[in-house]
């Protein structure tokens, strides 16, 4: 058997509420982590995988503490030790790796001298030979000529840059064992795979033992050997990644996996009802009862064990799991979609362009924007009523800037928005009528931002109801119930804070919201990001299911392409605020296909160990769209020469009515570069 | 779902509202003692001038600087008036017009800070730079100005009062409009068409109350020792009004001989300055904000 690197035992963390009670966070966690190996832990916000991740190093967050059991590292166990003896071990034998990499930097220190800092703390290394490690580390991590990173500031870095600049720094003390918590959350699907890439490397050239957490599960999915998944605090099955992936025996799993789009699968996948119980709500029984589809009578009232079956080296908790282990090839069954699209175009975009480059005195003075090279630009789009088009791209491709001018929310240097085929819309609030305002809606990415704190759900809805139809009393109240009827809440939450809702309540909430106007378009930015994977699939569903009763026609915007290819009837790819491509989702999946959507669909990470992503471009990240030529050329990997540098590609249509703007001719970009 | 049970919390009325944070704040053994300091002052103010056991302008040149007894327990001073009866009426006059010059602090302050918030940009700017201007003048030798030129009365007091002490609430309330409208719940209810009346009102006002209402309380401690410092001077409360900073004032060459005509109102004036200061702050742990202003003591 191959060692043990760290033995966690028995543990339990918690804190106690107001009232005194002692409420469980993790409850009862037993695993190993071998040499060499890595751990991939997974389970939606809540479950209590970060703190198992900090406890790993013998942290326990303010305001928790441990209640039992140990987390044993060098047959020392890590929660007893004192401060002093772990500080020797933090950074040297254990390394963590956070979240947002950019903010654990120091903001005004160069990141040679940040590393130099790591490798004096945590190595007994002499300064040329430091200067040497230091060379050799931002190497390892892949980042281009180390020399002048070295000299750089973290802001002067990308995100993806930054995060490798951490894995270098975490490096820097040989540790035996690396903590990453959701290292790639945050960054853009590109860089999430390069990222990926760069782990797997270095876990397989130094030997390192890694546990990483996630809540993706494409994620862990390309990193892991083994994986835990955990849910309410408890680990509800462990055992080596491919075969928790392809026969998950665990209900939850089992859900999780059907709830995550794929791009292999047109349609919407199956959601799981309900959400996680929060901590302290925990009855007796099962804590996935009341989610559960296998549930049985005696699951209500008897908690199951964590069962170790020797045949498939497989940790599991549940008393069902058999009925699992014949059936559960994750197979997975979507819900199609129906369109029920019109031939009428409701909304025209036409060479919309926009800028927010800060105007000379003189264009204010005369109210004119002017910039010869504006964020976004040649925007031509028409959308037919009914029809639910994505526009997909990385972070700053301008998504969410075309959605603002949409609604009307930032001005646009130039172009038509018409509305309608009659009405052309200003991008102007104060010059449109309360009618123009509300035929268009909006739905935010993060719900917690975009409710007021301080309203009640029923104050929220009943804002747009009193602004355009000036209902009152039982009327208003009548058509609150009603909407909340239609995004599956019940009456009593009515008189809910946000703060009381789930993320995914909340989320129905504003999309309640937005349906009390009766909106022509709404408009959805980044509606699923914040959600966990298993909601997710539930408002998607429900987005799904009031588009079809309401014939409303959604602008869809999403980093994520695998929820884009289950929702949308179209796609319209953006890079540096230009389109690249635009066509029926069926096909913009195929090809050929623009070289950026190429790359795009290569980085898609998919929840199976045998789907690895295809790396083309690299993950550079551009300040600015180039002057002339096309705007993907400083990242494509199949440019052509000074033609691309210098002549805006021609739109080129396919024969099953896809537009490309590329100048390699279509047969060529039929052949597959990448496989 | 079993979510609704623990959050089976129904809304809560106004009342009920208060009382919770009430209650939070005099769970702290700090915000405890500054309420009970608090509270004691203003019963006191209500019921001194029916508890007075002399009349508080009498002189009577036989009684001059007389010293504790059972009779007159705080002593008499230099015109042989009651320094108790005078100690437990002072506090009247500068709690009412600091309480009033408050409210009109919080009003303007409030609510240009959260216009200035909102519309940010070069009329922000504006703004703010002739607000800075004006109170970078020493406010006391404003004030001196003022009442120079306007008297005395308490209706000129309270709103000079209240404008110079509204600046930091300009720049509180400021704060946190800025924070607030970047979230995309002012977006969105500008989106639907919302007035910017009614954004103020219904989405700004609720977010930023909290933060302003504490400030507010901080002001009123500072505002005190303000008022008290005009009445020193001469500027604030005219004679024989019995008033804390006067009193402290006219006494304070007797201090050697006649200790006791001093230390009455400034242990009066201190511990209702201290009294303030420790409800502001358990009101802004109550209300979970992290207050920056120091206290004036
Ligand atoms: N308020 C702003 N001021 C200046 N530049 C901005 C602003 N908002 C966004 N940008 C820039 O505009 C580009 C497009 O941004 P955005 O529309 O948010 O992209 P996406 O929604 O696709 O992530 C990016 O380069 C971004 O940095
Ligand atoms: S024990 Fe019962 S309720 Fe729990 S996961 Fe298994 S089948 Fe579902
Ligand atoms: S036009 Fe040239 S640079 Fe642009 S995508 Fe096509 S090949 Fe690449
Ligand atoms: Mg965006």
């Amino acid at each position: 058997m191959t060692e043990i690197i760290q033995k966690v035992k028995n543990l339990s963390i918690g804190f106690k509420s107001k009232k005194g009670e002692e409420i469980l966070i993790l409850r009862n966690i037993s695993t190993n982590i071998k040499k060499g190996e890595t751990v991939g832990i997974v389970g939606e916000s809540g479950s209590g995988k970060s703190t198992l991740a900090l406890a790993m190093m013998g942290y326990v967050k303010h305001g928790l503490y441990t209640i039992g059991g140990e987390c044993e590292f060098n047959s020392s166990n890590l929660l007893k030790m004192k401060n002093r003896d772990l500080e020797k071990i933090r950074g040297r034998k254990i390394a963590m790796i956070p979240q947002n990499a950019g903010q654990a930097l120091t903001p005004n220190l160069k990141i040679g001298y940040q590393i130099d800092e790591a490798l004096q703390l945590h190595s007994d290394l002499e300064e040329k030979e430091r200067e040497q490690k230091i060379s050799e580390l931002l190497n390892k991590v892949r980042l281009p000529s180390p020399e002048t990173i070295a000299l750089r500031y973290p802001h002067e870095l990308s995100g993806g840059q930054q995060q490798r600049v951490a894995v270098a720094m975490a490096l820097a003390g040989t540790p035996d064992l690396l903590l990453l918590d959701e290292p790639t959350t945050g960054l853009d699907v590109t860089t999430q795979a390069h990222v990926l890439e760069l782990l797997n490397f270095i876990a397989k050239d130094t030997g390192t033992s890694m546990v990483y957490v996630s809540h993706d599960l494409g994620a862990i999915a390309q990193v892991s050997d083994r994986i835990i998944v955990m849910y309410s605090g408890e680990i509800v099955l462990e055992g080596p990644s491919r075969d928790i992936l392809k026969k998950p025996i665990h209900p939850y799993t089992y859900g999780l996996l059907k709830s995550i789009p794929k791009l292999s699968l047109a349609g919407l996948p199956q959601s799981m009802p309900g959400s996680q119980p929060q901590p302290g709500t925990m009855h007796r029984g099962c804590s996935f009862f009341d989610r559960c589809n296998f549930s049985e009578e005696k699951c209500k009232n008897n908690s199951p064990q964590l069962e170790y079956l020797e045949k498939l080296n497989t940790s599991v908790r549940c008393f069902n799991h058999k009925s699992l282990m014949n059936d559960s090839q994750v197979n997975q069954t979507v819900n199609k979609i129906k369109t029920s699209l019109q031939d009428k175009e409701i909304l025209n975009l036409s060479e919309v362009s926009i800028s927010y480059a800060k105007q000379k005195l003189l264009d204010q003075v005369l109210n004119r924007i002017s910039d010869d090279n504006p964020t976004v630009k040649d925007i031509n789009i028409n959308i037919k009523k009914g029809e639910t088009i994505a526009l997909v791209g990385e972070s700053g491709s301008g998504k969410s800037t075309i959605l603002k001018s949409i609604a009307g929310l930032l001005r646009t240097k130039g172009g038509i928005i018409k509305f309608d085929q009659k009405r052309n819309l200003s991008s102007d609030l104060k010059e449109r009528d309360p009618n123009d305002l509300r035929i268009i809606q909006l739905i935010f990415q993060n719900p917690d931002e975009s409710l007021n704190p301080n309203h009640t759900v029923e104050e929220i809805i009943a804002q747009p109801l009193k602004l355009y139809f000036g209902l009152k009393g039982e009327e208003l109240k009548k058509n609150i119930i009603d909407l909340l009827q239609k995004v599956r809440l019940g009456e009593f939450y009515m008189s809910r804070y946000p703060r009381q809702l789930s993320g995914g309540e909340k989320q129905r909430v504003a999309v309640a919201r937005a349906f009390a106007a009766k909106p022509d378009i709404i408009l959805c930015d980044e509606v699923t990001s914040a959600l966990d994977v298993s909601v997710q699939a539930a408002v998607l569903n429900l987005l799904q299911q009031l588009k079809e009763d309401f014939g409303t026609t959604y602008i869809f915007v999403s980093h994520d392409l695998a929820v884009v290819r289950a929702i949308s009837d179209r796609v319209a790819v953006l890079y540096q605020g230009r389109l690249c491509e635009v066509g029926p989702s069926k096909d913009v999946y195929q090809f050929p296909s623009h070289p950026y959507t190429e790359v795009l669909l290569g980085a898609v990470l998919e929840p199976d160990p045998d789907i690895k992503p295809k790396l083309v471009a690299e993950d550079i990240v551009e300040e600015k769209p180039p002057q002339k030529g096309c705007s993907f050329q400083g990242r494509c990997s199949r440019i052509l020469g000074d033609i691309c540098k210098n002549e805006v590609p021609p739109w080129q249509i396919t024969s099953s009515g896809n537009s490309i703007r590329c100048h390699i001719p279509l047969k060529e970009l039929q052949k597959v570069q990448i496989n | 779902m079993k979510l609704d049970n623990i959050y089976q919390e129904e809304k809560k009325s106004n009342f009920a509202k208060v009382s919770e944070i009430i209650i939070t704040m005099a769970s702290r053994p700090s915000g405890f003692i500054g309420l009970s300091i608090l509270i004691f002052h203003v019963i006191l103010a209500f019921i001194s001038p029916y508890i007075a056991p002399y009349d508080f302008k009498a002189i009577n040149p036989t009684l001059m600087l007389q010293a504790p007894s059972a009779e007159y327990w705080f002593g008499t001073d230099d015109l042989g008036r009651d320094v108790f009866t005078r100690t437990i009426l002072g506090g009247r006059t500068a709690l009412t017009i600091t309480f009033f010059g408050s409210l009109i602090a919080l009003l303007w302050g409030g609510l240009l800070g959260i216009f200035c918030g909102l519309v940010g940009g070069k009329t922000d700017d504006i703004v703010m730079r002739i607000v800075d201007a004006f109170l970078s003048i020493p406010w006391i030798l404003a004030m001196l100005l003022i009442v120079s030129l306007l008297g005395t009365s308490t209706e000129v007091l309270i709103p000079a009062l209240g404008f110079f002490y509204g600046k930091g609430i300009v720049r509180v309330a400021r704060a946190a409009t800025h924070d607030v409208i970047a979230k995309d719940f002012i977006v969105s209810a500008r989106a639907r068409g919302h007035s910017n009346f009614s954004i103020i009102w219904n989405e700004i006002i609720p977010n930023v109350r909290d933060a302003i209402l504490v400030e507010g309380a901080m002001r009123w401690s500072w505002m005190l020792l303000g008022f008290s410092s005009l009445s020193f001077l001469g500027f604030g409360v005219s004679p024989p009004t019995p008033d804390w900073g006067l009193m402290i004032s006219n006494a304070r060459g007797l201090m050697s001989f006649a200790y006791w005509s001093v230390i009455a109102p400034i242990v009066g004036l201190s511990s209702l300055i201290i009294g303030i200061n420790l409800t502001a702050d358990a009101f802004a742990k109550a209300l979970g904000i992290d207050r920056s202003t120091k206290a004036p003591v």
